[in-house]
C-alpha cells in the first residue's frame, strides 16, 4: 500500500438543498430542478452563461464540482470519475419527444449533444480546464467499492494527484448528487465505510 | 517496454462480417459494408447509407437460441454474439473458473427496442417487457447471463471512446490483481435516435465516408459489437494459453474544448497518445501502424491529423488508415472492433487500406495508406475519441 | 424589416437560452458568433433548425450558415428573400 488517501471535501445536492462538508449552504423551495439549479447558481454568484445551455444532468454535476473545485489550488491534475443509474435518460426522453412527432419534426441539435452521460464531464473539464482522465460508469446504485478502488488506483499509479468523484443521479425532478475530492490531503480517511456514511448522510 | 496484458480471445460482428475471419477477409479484399438500410424504418432511408449488419433481430435470436419471450434489444443481441465468440476463441469452458469480469460499453443501450415499442406499451402488453431492456446496464447484464458469468460486471458510457476505456479498465484490473480474466469490449446497434441526432449535427455524409480526404462530408453510422478476452500472465502460463497480442499502453484525456467538437489543435488527442506511450514505455517511432479514429467528419480528421503531427513532430508518421470507410462509425463499439483489427494487423502483418481516399487535405501533408500493405507489424496504436471531449488511445503489441 | 429583426432577436434569445440578455442588448450589425454573444457551432445548428421551423428555409450545408448568421441584419435579409412561410 502507498500513502493513505483522504476525502478532501464533499458536497451533497438533494431535495432542494446543497450541503458542503456536511453543512447546509443553500436551500430552496423551488418545485422544479430547473428553478432550483438557477437559484443556486445565483446564490453562489457564479458567472457562467453556458450554464443555461446545459441539460439538467450537466447542471447538477457542474454545481457540485464548482463548489468543490473553486477554492482548490493546483487542480489541473484532477481526474474525473463519475457514475449514476439513469445515464442521460432525462435528456434522452426530451430528445425522443422531438423526433417522434412526424408532423412537427424538428429535432434539436442542442438537446441531442447532451444525450450521453459523459457530456457533463466535458462541461466540467471545459470550465476548469482539466485535460485529465475522465470516465463515466452506469451502476444500479451508488457503488462505493468500485469508486474507492478506481480512485485509489488513479492516485497510487500517479495518473492523477486528485480525483473528483461523483454520483450524479437525475431523472425528472428527482435528483441526488454526491461529489467528493480524493487526494493526499484532508481529515476524513478515504474508506468504503466513510463513503457509504457520507452518501447516506 | 511494459509487458502489458495478454489478449487470448476475440469475437466480432460488424457490417463486414459475422466473425473474426469474415472481417479479416473483407478488410484485406477491400469490401466495404456501407449500404442503404434494410432493417430500420427511418424517414432518412433514401438519403443516407449505413454500416448495417444485415441479420434481423429474429435471425439473431434463433442463432443465439433465445426463448421467444426474451426481451433482448438489438444492442444486447449483437453484444452477446460477439462476447460468446470471444470466450470460445479463448478456449474457456468454465467462465467462472478464475475471477472473471465483464467490462461492457454502450452508448445506445436498448434505445432501438424502446423507439420501436414506445407507442405500443399501453395497447400491447406483450411489449412492456422491453421497458426493462432500455438501460445500458441491462445490455451488460444480459451478456453476463448468457455467458454464465457470476463475477464483476460494469458498463462504461463515454460515447465513441467507450470501448477503449473498457479495454483500459480491464487491463488495469488485471494489473492491479483484482481480476484474473476480463472480457472487455462494446456494442451499439443502429437506432433512429442516433441517426436523427447525427443528422441534426449535420455530420452525416450522403454518400460513402472518405476519411482524411480534403472533400470529406461526414460519417456513415454503423452498428457492431466486439469483445476481447484479457488474461493475467499467471492464467496464461497455467493454462498454456496462446497469446494473440498484448495491450501494452492506454490513456485517456479530456480535450476541455467543446461538448461535441474536437479542438483545432487536437489537444486531448495529443495528450492521450503521449500518455499512452508513457504507460507502454515506448517511443512513438516504435509504432508500425496507426488505426485512426478517422470518422471522416471535417472536424475530427483535421483535429486528429494535427494531433498525430504534434506527436510525431520532426519524425516520420507511421503508416496509418481509418477502417471507418469499411464499417461506418459504430460509436461505443468502434474502439472494440478496431482493437480486433489492430490484433489482426499484428498477427497477419498487414496495414488495412483507408478506402475512398482521393485528395490530400489542404491543411497538412498527411497521406493515409490507401492500398493494402504487407510488412512486419510489432506495434499498433489505435485512437478513439468521443463527444464530451473524451479522448482515448490504446497500444497493442506482438507477444 | 425592423419588426422581423426584433422577432429574430427574441427567438434567438429563447432557442439559445441566452440568460440575462434582452433584444435591446443585441445590435443589428453586431457579430453573433465569436465575440459578442459568443455563440458556438451547436448554436449555429440550432439557428438552422429555427430557419426551417419558423420560416420554411432548409439549409443542407452548415457552412452556408456562416454568411447568413453574421449579424441580425444579414439574417433578416436572408429570411426576407428566402422565406416560404
Amino acid at each position: 500500500m502507498g500513502t493513505s488517501l483522504y476525502i478532501e471535501n464533499y458536497c451533497i445536492i438533494e431535495s432542494g438543498k446543497i450541503l458542503l462538508d456536511g453543512v447546509e449552504v443553500f436551500s430552496s423551495d423551488a418545485d422544479s430542478f430547473a428553478d432550483f439549479s438557477k437559484e443556486a447558481l445565483r446564490h453562489f454568484t457564479i458567472q457562467y452563461p453556458k450554464f443555461f445551455k446545459m441539460d439538467h444532468l450537466s447542471k447538477l454535476a457542474f454545481l457540485g464540482s464548482e463548489l468543490l473545485l473553486k477554492d482548490l489550488s493546483g487542480k489541473e491534475n484532477t481526474a474525473l470519475l463519475f457514475a449514476n443509474a439513469s445515464s442521460s435518460l432525462d435528456t434522452d426522453i426530451n430528445y425522443q419527444s422531438s423526433i417522434s412527432d412526424k408532423e412537427n419534426y424538428f429535432p434539436s441539435p442542442a438537446v441531442f449533444v447532451y444525450t450521453l452521460p459523459n457530456i457533463c464531464l466535458g462541461e466540467i473539464s471545459i470550465r476548469h480546464q482539466l485535460k485529465t482522465e475522465n470516465s463515466f460508469f452506469i451502476f444500479g446504485a451508488f457503488n462505493p467499492e468500485f469508486m474507492f478502488g478506481y480512485a485509489e488506483n488513479l492516485i497510487q499509479t500517479q495518473k492523477a494527484q486528485r480525483v473528483l468523484c461523483g454520483w450524479t443521479e437525475l431523472l425528472g425532478d428527482e435528483y441526488k448528487a454526491f461529489l467528493y475530492v480524493v487526494s493526499k490531503d484532508g481529515k476524513i480517511a478515504h474508506t468504503i465505510e466513510n463513503l457509504k456514511a457520507l452518501y447516506e448522510n | 517496454m511494459n509487458k502489458g496484458v495478454a489478449i487470448t480471445g476475440m469475437g466480432i460482428i460488424s457490417a463486414i462480417g459475422n466473425n473474426v475471419e469474415e472481417n479479416f477477409h473483407a478488410l484485406t479484399s477491400g469490401q466495404k459494408g456501407i449500404s442503404p438500410t434494410d432493417n430500420i424504418d427511418t424517414v432518412h432511408k433514401g438519403e443516407i447509407k449505413f454500416g448495417e449488419i444485415k441479420k434481423t433481430n429474429a435471425e439473431l435470436i434463433v442463432e443465439l437460441g433465445l426463448p421467444p419471450d426474451n426481451n433482448f434489444s438489438r444492442t444486447a443481441l449483437l453484444g452477446t454474439l460477439a462476447a460468446k465468440q470471444a470466450v470460445e476463441n479463448a478456449g474457456i469452458s468454465d467462465v467462472n473458473s478464475y475471477r472473471t469480469g465483464l467490462v461492457n460499453s454502450t452508448s445506445v443501450g436498448g434505445m432501438d427496442t424502446t423507439e420501436n415499442h414506445y407507442y405500443e406499451y399501453f395497447e400491447k402488453p406483450e411489449t412492456v417487457k422491453y421497458i426493462a431492456a432500455h438501460d445500458g446496464g441491462d445490455v451488460s447484464q444480459k451478456i453476463a447471463e448468457e455467458l454464465g458469468l457470476q463475477g464483476f460486471v460494469t458498463t462504461i458510457s463515454t460515447a465513441c471512446s467507450s470501448a477503449a476505456n473498457a479495454i483500459m479498465l480491464g487491463a488495469r484490473m488485471i494489473k492491479a490483481g483484482k481480476l484474473d480474466r476480463v472480457i472487455v469490449g462494446g456494442t451499439d446497434a443502429l437506432a433512429k435516435f442516433t441517426i436523427n441526432g447525427f443528422k441534426t449535427l449535420m455530420i452525416l455524409t450522403d454518400s460513402y465516408n472518405t476519411p482524411f480526404d480534403n472533400d470529406r462530408k461526414g460519417l456513415n453510422l454503423g452498428e457492431a459489437a466486439a469483445f476481447l478476452v484479457l488474461e493475467s500472465d499467471a492464467v496464461v502460463e497455467k493454462e498454456g494459453k496462446k497469446v494473440l497480442a498484448r495491450v501494452i499502453g492506454y490513456a485517456n484525456a479530456n480535450d476541455a474544448y467543446h461538448q461535441t467538437a474536437s479542438s483545432e489543435n487536437g489537444e486531448g488527442a495529443t495528450l492521450a497518445m503521449k500518455k499512452a506511450f508513457e504507460v507502454a514505455g515506448i517511443s512513438p517511432e516504435e509504432i508500425d501502424y496507426i488505426n485512426m479514429h478517422g470518422t471522416a467528419t471535417p472536424n475530427n480528421d483535421l483535429s486528429e491529423g494535427r494531433a498525430v503531427l504534434r506527436v510525431y513532430e520532426g519524425k516520420n508518421v507511421p503508416d496509418f488508415s481509418s477502417t471507418k470507410a469499411f464499417t461506418g462509425h459504430t460509436l461505443a463499439a468502434a474502439a472494440a472492433i478496431e482493437a480486433v483489427y489492430s490484433v489482426l494487423a499484428i498477427q497477419n502483418g498487414v496495414v488495412f487500406p483507408n478506402l475512398n481516399f482521393k485528395t490530400r487535405m489542404n491543411e497538412f501533408d498527411l497521406l493515409p495508406q490507401t492500398e493494402i500493405k504487407h510488412k512486419n507489424i510489432d506495434k499498433v496504436l489505435s485512437n478513439s475519441f468521443g463527444f464530451g471531449g473524451n479522448c482515448s488511445t490504446v497500444i497493442f503489441s506482438k507477444d | 424589416m425592423e419588426a422581423l429583426k426584433q422577432e429574430l432577436k427574441e427567438k434567438i434569445i429563447a432557442v439559445l437560452n441566452l440568460e440575462d440578455i434582452t433584444p435591446a442588448d443585441i445590435a443589428n450589425d453586431a457579430p453573433l458568433f465569436g465575440e459578442g454573444l459568443s455563440l458556438d457551432s451547436i448554436d449555429a445548428l440550432e439557428l438552422i433548425v429555427l430557419l426551417d421551423k419558423d420560416y420554411g428555409i432548409k439549409l443542407t450545408d452548415p457552412k452556408e450558415g456562416k454568411a447568413i448568421f453574421q449579424s441580425i441584419d444579414t439574417m433578416a435579409d436572408y429570411v426576407t428573400t428566402h422565406r416560404t412561410k
